[in-house]
């Protein structure tokens, strides 16, 4: 039986962590790879990397943090953020990533997935959605609108299409944000979360909102998603991913508790 | 040495990184004389059945590996690897090298989980293996570890090939081989320190018998 994955989120910008992360001991806060190396050794099951780089430069700094990681870190990780050919995506899964997160691109142009996909297989490819709730119209049947570029523009496309088209496209995963619970720690938009989940056949996972265990608990039972991401609960120390894993399993979720 | 057979079906340079990790010679080669004087061979594999059997016999690779079996040089097979040492694979119905009696299945979308819901296909994701047999590749590794999966196949040997087993929508072999041949569904570079365990393991085993 699966288990239900926890997957810390880290944001880099020019190979630089853009958060400041809590842990105690000498960790060079700046450092996205021995971030996630110590993620990696505290048993997290996938490890995302958003690349917010903007500079043709900074990319480069960036595939040199993903083949670091890669020769250090022995769980699946992923990268997005800026990738929007097929050309960038081999570039990331040369240095070593497994995965490879598309977002605005794939809304801008949906066939990035499918070319994507036949290049090197629908399991390396996660279709990021940031989504808004609106009134339900006729536009937007299921109440929830994709937007991109971080939320600030609306595409008039509606979520639960949306996450159809792109698994008939041939993505391998959805990672499905809620900008309405993005930061708030009140907890995943679980109504969004479900219903994708249940009419797509491809793991959903369920990201923004996160801030406490409980929450992931609600994501993967309530929400039906495959994984949970997490960000500020874990880089604040307020929780440890073994803390986390304990207290999703004392309530009955099957995660990986030997690592 | 190892030697990680280069048939240009996927990432291989993982399977090398956590052999460089883990301070184990190794080389990615498709030379027949590197590989049949290797202590041990790793046959990875991501991709689809039929183009990799296509690259394999261009390269005369499926004589190669069945010649270091015959030669019993210790193999391990991973992911689509342990599905085209099998003889035939549902995937593009390619006839694949037959090292190991059996087939590979395509999971089926019709099977539900242990909720009633239907799987997702590819299985996707962290899950565990019952040995069924005794296997030195699980020396030191608890029987709760889990191990990273992602594969719409999955293998199907004859009963006594089977080592392990995974619950996924049914039971699928996910551990299978005989003698010095193994082979693993899941991706034990890809799986933590279990993973990285069941490699050393692998290697040691193979340095064992060439000082024996």
């Amino acid at each position: 039986m699966l288990s239900k994955r926890v997957i810390p989120c880290l944001d880099v910008r020019d190979g630089k962590l853009t958060k400041g992360i809590k842990f105690k001991g000498n960790v060079d806060i700046g450092d996205p790879v021995e971030t996630a190396r110590i993620y990696y050794e505290q048993g997290a099951d996938e490890i995302v990397f958003y690349d917010i780089t903007a500079s043709h430069e900074g990319r480069g700094i960036m595939l040199k943090v993903v083949e670091k990681v890669a020769s250090q870190i022995f769980i699946p990780f992923s990268v997005g953020g800026g990738i929007s050919s097929v050309k960038d995506m081999r570039n990331v899964l040369l240095a070593g990533a497994e995965k490879i997160s598309i977002n605005s691109a794939a809304v801008k142009n949906p066939s990035l997935i499918s070319e994507g996909a036949e290049a090197f297989g629908s399991q390396c490819i996660v279709v990021g959605m940031d989504v808004l709730k609106v009134p339900v119209s006729k536009k937007i049947p299921s109440g929830y609108e994709v937007v991109i570029h971080g939320g600030r523009k609306p595409m008039g496309i509606d979520a639960l299409w949306w996450a159809k088209e792109v698994e008939r496209l041939g993505a391998g995963e959805i990672c499905l944000n809620s900008i309405d619970a993005d930061g708030t720690k009140n907890g995943y938009e679980l109504n969004i979360t479900s219903l994708i989940a249940e009419n797509v056949r491809i793991p959903v996972i369920a990201s923004g909102g996160a801030g406490h265990p409980q929450h992931m608990v609600d994501a993967v039972t309530k929400g039906k998603a495959s994984a949970a991401l997490i960000a500020s609960i874990v880089h604040y120390g307020e929780w440890t991913i073994p803390n986390i894993k304990k207290y999703m399993q004392d309530k009955g979720v099957k995660v990986r508790i030997v690592w | 040495m190892i030697a990680i057979i280069n048939y240009e079906a996927g990432n291989l340079t993982s399977v090398k990184r956590a052999l460089d990790y883990l301070n184990i010679p190794n080389i990615i080669t498709k030379d027949p004389t590197t590989i049949l004087n290797s202590q041990a061979i790793i046959f990875p594999g991501v991709g689809a059945a039929g183009s990799a059997m296509s690259n394999l016999i261009e390269n005369n690779l499926d004589k190669v590996l069945h010649q270091a079996k015959d030669n019993s040089i210790p193999i391990l097979g991973i992911c689509l690897g342990s599905q085209i040492v099998l003889e035939v694979s549902e995937e593009n119905n390619t006839k694949t090298l037959g090292l190991i009696p059996g087939k590979c299945k395509r999971f089926s979308p019709d099977l539900k989980d242990q909720d009633g819901n239907y799987i997702n296909i590819p299985h996707m994701g962290w899950n565990s293996v019952s040995l069924k047999q005794e296997c030195i590749l699980f020396d030191n590794i608890e029987s709760k570890a889990e191990f990273y999966f992602v594969h719409s196949y999955y293998p199907a040997p004859e009963k006594n090939f089977i080592l392990g087993t995974t619950k996924y929508g049914l039971e699928f072999c996910s551990v299978l081989g005989k003698d010095r041949l193994w082979a693993v569904q899941f991706h034990p570079e890809k799986s933590g320190r279990p993973g990285l365990k069941l490699l050393e393991n692998f290697y040691n085993y193979a340095r064992r018998i060439k000082n024996a």
